[in-house]
């Protein structure tokens, strides 16, 4: 890769974000570093699309400036932006869930590791 | 084995990431988006567009969203239902400056989450993010003396009234002029830029960003009080 634009390294920083997270949800055994794997996918993924929408030519969809005003092309796309402000919503409520089965699980086994809970397994 | 088998998974995932996200090429605003930026501001005179599309445009999905974060917050409160074990905690209190600093910041910091989604629609800002401010301000105070204690009441009250005010505004955008939550005709529009303009848009946000302050407060409530629990069952200092 030669040129390395601000908008393919933000996409390059959120598909590591996101592999790293898959890697720890799913080789940690420790219930708390597989949420922390989630949480970093949710954040992975909110940068790629964030990142997806960028340009580095433009600014901002806040249209406070009167120059702004009749000029379409002067800002990014509005839609990614609301997107992940939805998602960064979401992601918390997701954490907060998983979290309280995590103290629950404590609670239960007074164990930490998944390993531990395969009662339901085949 | 299973670790050999997670590896080529991880491997799998990267590899379709990289091919599947166009690298190198920024990309253009697409049709919708065009119309969005283009009639946007005449259209709902809020200079934040973000917030136009996620507040008017696509105001139903926000709607949805919040009911979604009510749900998972009243999920999380269900798992961690309070069972008194009759045990006090037994924690050593936070120094003097830290509880005194505690209190003095806590009420500039709420202020400060109401600015932000009192603006929501001027600048970059808005429920979601003042909700948080808000919330974490409570945190802040919980965290720093732990004899404080929510008004759990009062909260569920706000956040049930505030979540019906915002299903009201929108059944009175849909008499008023046929669709729900629309702007059009139901508060003046106002001058571009100016904190009283963009019809509903900011009452709405208000009322998302309490709704959105009440919710992740109580949740952060019934999570410290779950760890209090089990620090006081267990006799360790948390």
């Amino acid at each position: 890769m030669t040129d390395l634009s601000p908008s393919t390294l933000y996409l390059l920083t959120a598909i590591a974000l996101i592999v790293i997270g898959f890697a720890g949800a799913l080789i940690r055994r420790n219930l708390l570093k597989i949420v922390l794997g989630f949480a970093l996918i949710d954040t992975g993924l909110h940068l790629l699309i964030a990142a997806l929408g960028s340009n580095p030519d433009r600014t901002a969809p806040i249209l406070n400036q009167p120059s702004l005003l009749g000029n379409p092309d002067l800002v990014v796309d509005p839609v990614p932006q609301a997107l992940v402000l939805t998602a960064i919503v979401i992601g918390v409520g997701i954490t907060a869930l998983l979290l309280s089965y995590v103290i629950r699980l404590y609670a239960v086994r007074k164990s930490l590791d998944i390993r531990e809970f395969g009662r339901l397994k085949w | 084995m299973k670790q050999i088998f997670s590896i080529l998974m991880v491997l799998i995932m990267g590899w379709l990431l990289v091919s599947l996200v166009p690298l190198g090429q920024p990309t253009e605003p697409g049709s919708v988006a065009q119309h969005y930026i283009q009639h946007g501001v005449e259209e709902n005179r809020g200079a934040n567009l973000v917030t136009s599309v996620i507040v008017n445009y696509r105001g139903l999905d926000t709607l949805g969203e919040v009911t979604v974060l009510f749900l998972s917050v009243a999920g999380a409160g269900f798992v961690l239902r309070r069972r008194d074990t009759g045990l006090r905690h037994r924690c050593r209190p936070s120094s003097e400056i830290v509880q005194t600093g505690a209190r003095l910041l806590f009420a500039p910091t709420l202020v400060f989450g109401a600015y932000i989604f009192v603006h929501g629609h001027l600048s970059p800002g808005g429920g979601f993010q003042g909700g948080a401010v808000v919330a974490s301000a409570v945190l802040m105070l919980l965290l720093a003396d732990r004899r404080i204690r929510l008004p759990h009441l009062f909260m569920n009250w706000m956040e049930s009234m505030v979540g019906f005010a915002y299903v009201l505004t929108g059944l009175a955008g849909l008499i008023v002029a046929g669709s729900f939550l629309s702007n059009q005709g139901l508060l003046p529009l106002g001058t571009w830029n100016t904190l009283f303009s963009a019809g509903v848009i900011p009452v709405i946000y208000i009322l998302v960003g309490l709704k959105v302050g009440t919710e992740l407060a109580s949740l952060l409530d019934n999570m410290i009080d779950t760890g209090r629990l089990y620090a006081s069952s267990e006799g360790d200092q948390p």
